[in-house]
């Protein structure tokens, strides 16, 4: 029972993670129809933004207090974001619009390309090996005590990654149901030829696509930074491919789907690694993977495609 | 006028120097467009006036959806040139711009021979994204609009007030939480009309509005259009093969045939010009038409003694 309850919030933890990066496969999926694959690098950027910005932090002496370290995280947060946004931007700019229009594998492997170009770039300049960072948040609250002396706990890490997740997958999605921007976005998704032609700009509607995917993107990594301590410049394929499983479990191309799909892969992930095995666990996830696509191809929240002529 | 070569322009158009009409809004000077080896359009000019109902038919093949093509920026023409001018005495060159600055800043809006509705949004919200532009203004591109700053509220209340207007005017006002994709075939027309009305064009383009309407909804689609060239004062530029609706509602209609123009005047001047008749039927010796077929084209009995 305690070590369910454990696991239950580790997989909460990790599925609000997963939540966040699948978001930015599944906007960009439902808008150009593509599997954005420097999407897991464009994380792994925002987590090395966020480790340089709090090692800064760290370096003023920012982080002495509770108050400086709620202001270090919020600056850091919000820096790594709209860096990360640039990055979103320029990837799109660069590697997929002018492949716009032509045959439908060019913008994929363009992405594998981004991909790697990316992951090397980060190596060059950050180097190989691992970066890691001292704790930043630290305490916890101990839930239940078993008489052998095992704890559940909830650190306020862990309440920080969910609250954040939760509020800005709000955010997002009223951007999508509520705002003029989301309506063109959704726009684009059916008809970009008509959407045009009702003046929306769609080259600029896709773009704020990427740059919204890759500041959710930011957050993760800031996500990760904080919670494995560690990170380094191959993050982003494992942790790309894990939150492409989860937008595909919960239905690539719908936003709720990416949440519940990311909500369920980390819960996976998490009672996998008790209960069965720590080392098999990413076995467990791509065995999700490779399910969903046999027997369920629209994932759980998808809407059946209907080919378009 | 000389117009020996067709890249001449301006008062050596044809079109331009017998135009004693209403002020002109849309002038067409010698557009060309060709794929390949094909000519689609060749060579035509004409002028569509403000506040008026131009029509432009002929037969299937004729070029008359790649004009629309050309003038919403779907194809760039291969000679010609597309000048609108608004009342307001703004001037565009429609050749020269892009597709979505097209509708946004010359403000022409256009509905497709196959129904393009977003389908899987509401009647409502399909209505809203035809204002995008005021809204993205309104919100400051969203930013500002999440924080509940500036004037967004009211500029999203004004655009559900206008679809609501829209709604009323077309009579869908019950259906407004459907998803656009389950309203039956007739009122889809009805709808993307609305839509395009709600991007507040200054010339409205429509290709076969009446395709598959029967003659009840084909009648309201002509009052619909005569509301919205009297009571909105949009310049309606209409495809169509329907001739009661062509013959009932155009001030002026427009005849191509094999990518060319072969006719242009009032309905009643061109259902009794034997070119067009002869584009229509194939050659005819007898000036005699079978009734049923002269009835399809509109012509009445009496037409040819007036």
């Amino acid at each position: 029972m305690e070590n369910f309850v454990q696991q239950l919030i580790n997989g909460t933890t990790l599925g609000a993670f997963f939540g966040l990066v699948a978001i930015g496969y599944t906007m960009v999926y439902g808008i150009i129809g593509m599997i954005n694959f420097a999407h897991g690098d464009i994380y792994m950027i925002g987590s090395f933004t966020a480790l340089i910005g709090m090692a800064l932090a760290g370096a003023t002496g920012l982080l002495g207090d509770t108050g400086g370290v709620i202001l270090a995280l919020l600056v850091v947060l919000a820096l790594s974001m709209a860096f990360n946004a640039v990055y979103g931007w320029s990837v799109e700019r660069i590697a997929y619009r002018p492949l716009r229009g032509s045959f439908r594998l060019a913008p994929l492997i363009s992405a594998i390309g981004m991909s790697i170009a990316l992951q090397n770039y980060v190596q060059l300049v950050q180097g190989a090996r691992p970066r890691t960072i001292r704790p930043v948040i630290e305490g916890n609250i101990v839930l239940m005590t078993r008489s052998d002396g095992f704890t559940v706990v909830l650190s306020y890490l862990q309440i920080f990654i969910v609250l954040v997740t939760v509020a800005l997958m709000a955010v997002f999605t009223l951007i999508i149901t509520r705002t003029a921007l989301g309506r063109a976005q959704r726009a684009c998704e059916q008809d970009k030829t008509m959407a045009a032609l009702l003046g929306v700009n769609v080259d600029r509607t896709i773009s704020i696509t990427f740059v919204m995917g890759a500041a959710l993107a930011a957050v993760a990594g800031l996500m990760a930074v904080l919670y494995y301590g560690a990170i380094d410049f191959y993050d982003g394929f494992i942790i790309g491919v894990k939150a492409f499983t989860a937008a595909v479990l919960g239905g690539i191309g719908s936003l709720p789907g990416a949440m519940l799909g990311g909500l369920l892969i980390g819960l996976i992930e998490a009672f996998w690694s008790a209960y069965v095995s720590t080392e098999y666990k990413d076995v467990a996830v791509f065995s999700i993977l490779v399910g969903v696509l046999i027997f369920r191809p629209t994932g759980l929240l998808g809407k059946p495609q209907i080919e378009k002529v | 006028m000389s117009g020996d070569l067709p890249a001449e322009r301006g008062p050596t158009d044809p079109a331009a120097a017998t135009w004693d009409r209403v002020p002109p809004l849309l002038t067409v000077e010698h557009l060309t467009m060709r794929f390949g080896g094909l000519t689609a359009v060749d060579d035509v000019s004409f002028i569509a006036g403000q506040r008026e109902i131009t029509a432009i038919i002929g037969p299937n093949g004729a070029g008359k959806t790649t004009v629309f093509n050309c003038l919403t920026g779907f194809y760039r023409p291969t000679a010609g040139r597309l000048s609108l001018e608004r009342g307001d005495g703004t001037h565009y060159l429609l050749e020269r711009m892009e597709g979505f600055r097209i509708a946004r800043e010359a403000r022409v809006a256009r509905t497709f021979q196959n129904i393009r509705l977003f389908p899987q949004m509401s009647v409502l919200e399909n209505l809203i994204v035809a204002q995008h532009n005021k809204l993205m203004l309104a919100s400051g591109y969203t930013v500002l609009g999440l924080f509940g700053i500036g004037g967004y509220r009211e500029a999203e209340r004004a655009a559900v007030e206008k679809a609501k207007f829209w709604l009323d005017r077309v009579g869908l006002t019950a259906r407004a939480d459907w998803d656009a994709g389950n309203l039956p075939y007739g009122d889809q027309r009805r709808l993307e009309i609305a839509r395009a009305m709600c991007t507040e064009p200054a010339l409205l383009c429509l290709d076969e509005p009446a395709a598959g309407l029967n003659p009840r909804e084909s009648l309201e689609l002509n009052q619909l259009l005569l509301s919205i060239r009297d009571d909105d004062g949009v310049g309606v530029l209409l495809i169509e093969h329907d001739m009661s609706v062509v013959m009932g509602i155009s001030d002026h209609v427009i005849v191509l045939d094999y990518g060319r123009k072969i006719a242009d005047g009032t309905p009643v001047e061109v259902r009794n010009d034997p070119t067009v008749i002869r584009a229509y039927l194939g050659e005819e010796e007898s000036d005699e038409l079978p009734p049923e077929v002269a009835a399809d084209l509109g012509i009445a009995p009496d037409a040819g003694t007036q």
